[in-house]
């Protein structure tokens, strides 16, 4: 192997290096942050885009709700005024937003699941020699996670819109706050399932342990008023859910209205599961110290 | 080595440890990478070699001892010693659905840095890893060792002193393996960039490197690739005394 640096002054600092002490090219700052930030949901919405089978399948599960489902049960479940509707509403009304926040609750775990895959494939690692501070990397992870689920929800009304689904266009506009607070808080729940998932192949039972039950006991499919008249405690199981806050915020906000409690619970769970999955990604602490090890060198 | 190694190291690890449950994974490691230095770590598989990485790229936080990149504490500066520190990591670890081009403006985002600076940058370190043609192809067109001169690339884009790479000719062919070295010690010789390389392979090491021989996450002997073992002993040969002789206490061999 051919070398010409003499080892008696290789020692000494080169002469370039005293011409630049500070040969560093990204800013530490707040707008290096920023632009951290546009890179990381840049990478996102690219390979969001590179599988369209993704886009298509995540667009479909909804439409397929709103066409066939909500269709047959037109008849069946009437829904009386409830706010923030001030008139009867169809079937397929009422279901609009409770299927456009699923779609982020998809979004939500899907996003967790890369982060499994992240974490198996190493490009986590890459992630977190960023130099900026790591709940600011979580968050800009969870932020474009986010974004693609905002935008996906959008494409989703958009197809809904020949549908009747009677949302004011304004409301289009007053339900991009929500749909922003609904998806954090849904990827701040994923980020945190994500730290607990050790591979993978367990991740199928999350799918069935978290989402199935989120979604179907919540006020998704149904006013919460007609599980009361079945069951109690069901209803109680509903209201406590953090989803049905989410479906309630999206929905009120589409008819431009706001909904106090539904907003405080969804930012509330949002940040504590953020909190969590902070202090499970933390270096000392969380799961990189208890599972990161590598083969061979971990016990 | 200057006189006093610790004026001013690359890269400073003093009495650092780590233990996986009960396993210690590292045991008071000490070394130093001086700068415009390639420094080899040589050890079998197993021996620490990658949870040592870990460490130094903040995956875990040490539990024990000091970490100093540029002479920054990772522990108290921890973005200022990232900032000057880039990484090859043993997986790899580009996107395979994005561009080449895409790929390395993402990790120039990870460093704050703006995107006209990043453009300029590519360019450059394409054009060093002899891929500029490549630059619109997706990674997974491209073949194992070029993927890792990308990689390479990446892992400079930020201008980074010093330079960690975990077993990056691993699985190359002999020519891919012959490239990345030699790309490695261009940058060492023409920019003076700061280099600890991690190995097995005794033919990626010169006589003139610094060696550090870690053994069951121990540092078993230290100094010039061509003076650490006896006298008319091959550094293969000195390695495999080393690695074959039972750990013992903490003090490890210094060379002469």
């Amino acid at each position: 192997m051919s070398n010409t640096s003499n080892p008696a002054v290789a020692g000494s600092p080169p002469a370039g290096e005293a011409v630049r002490p500070m040969p560093h090219l990204g800013r530490l700052d707040f707008v290096g942050y920023l632009r951290a930030l546009g890179g990381i949901v840049r990478r996102e919405l690219l390979r969001f885009f590179n599988q369209k089978e993704r886009f298509f399948s995540a667009l479909v599960r909804p439409l397929v709700w709103l066409f066939i489902f909500a269709a047959g049960f037109r008849n069946t479940l009437g829904v009386s005024i409830v706010p923030p509707y001030e008139t009867y509403v169809l079937y397929e009304v009422y279901v609009v937003p409770g299927l456009a926040v699923m779609i982020q609750l998809f979004n939500g775990m899907q996003s967790s699941l890369s982060m499994v895959y992240d974490r198996e494939v190493g490009s986590m690692k890459v992630l977190l020699t960023s130099p900026y501070p790591r709940w600011t990397l979580l968050f800009a992870k969870l932020v474009a996670g986010v974004s693609v689920s905002v935008v996906q929800a959008y494409a989703f009304l958009a197809v809904a819109w020949f549908w009747e689904t009677d949302i004011p266009p304004l409301g289009y506009l007053t339900a991009l706050p929500a749909f922003l607070a609904a998806g954090l808080m849904l990827g701040a729940i994923g980020l945190f399932l994500s730290s607990l998932v050790k591979q993978l192949e367990n991740f199928a039972s999350i799918m069935n342990f978290v989402i199935f039950p989120m979604f179907f006991a919540s006020s998704a499919l149904y006013p919460l008023w007609r599980i009361r008249e079945s069951s109690e405690t069901l209803y109680w199981i509903c209201e406590a859910n953090p989803f049905s806050h989410a479906v309630e915020l999206v929905r009120f906000a589409l008819y431009a209205k706001f909904e106090p409690v539904a907003c405080a619970v969804v930012i509330g769970t949002g940040l504590v599961f953020f909190t969590m999955a902070v202090i499970a990604y933390d270096p000392g602490r969380g799961i990189m110290a208890r599972r990161g090890g590598p083969a061979g060198e971990a016990s | 080595m200057s006189a006093d190694p610790r004026e001013g190291a690359a890269l400073d690890i003093a009495d650092v440890s780590h233990h996986f449950g009960q396993r210690a994974a590292l045991s008071n490691v000490s070394l130093q990478v001086g700068r415009g230095r390639f420094t080899a770590l040589l050890g079998p598989n197993g021996a620490g070699k990658t949870t040592l990485f870990s460490v130094v790229t903040r995956l875990y936080s040490n539990q024990n001892g000091r970490v100093s990149i540029l002479g920054h504490p990772l522990d108290r500066e921890p973005s200022r010693a990232l900032a000057r520190l880039g990484v090859v990591f043993q997986a790899r670890t580009l996107d395979t659905d994005l561009t080449v081009a895409q790929n390395l403006f993402y990790h120039a985002s990870l460093h704050g840095i703006a995107r006209r600076a990043a453009r300029d940058r590519i360019d450059v370190l394409l054009n060093r890893v002899g891929l500029a043609d490549r630059r619109n192809d997706k990674i997974r067109t491209l073949s194992g060792g070029q993927s890792r001169r990308i990689e390479i690339a990446r892992s400079l884009i930020h201008e980074p002193r010093l330079l960690l790479l975990d077993e990056p000719t691993v699985g190359l062919d002999l020519e891919s393996r012959a490239d990345i070295v030699g790309i490695v010690r261009a940058l060492v010789r023409e920019e003076g960039l700061s280099v600890l390389w991690a190995t097995h392979i005794f033919e990626e090491i010169s006589s003139e490197d610094d060696v550090v021989v870690l053994h069951k996450g121990r540092i078993v002997a230290r100094g010039l690739a061509g003076q650490i073992g006896t006298a008319g002993e091959t550094l293969e040969a000195t390695f495999r005394r080393l690695v074959a002789e039972p750990v013992k206490g903490a003090s490890p061999k210094v060379a002469a």
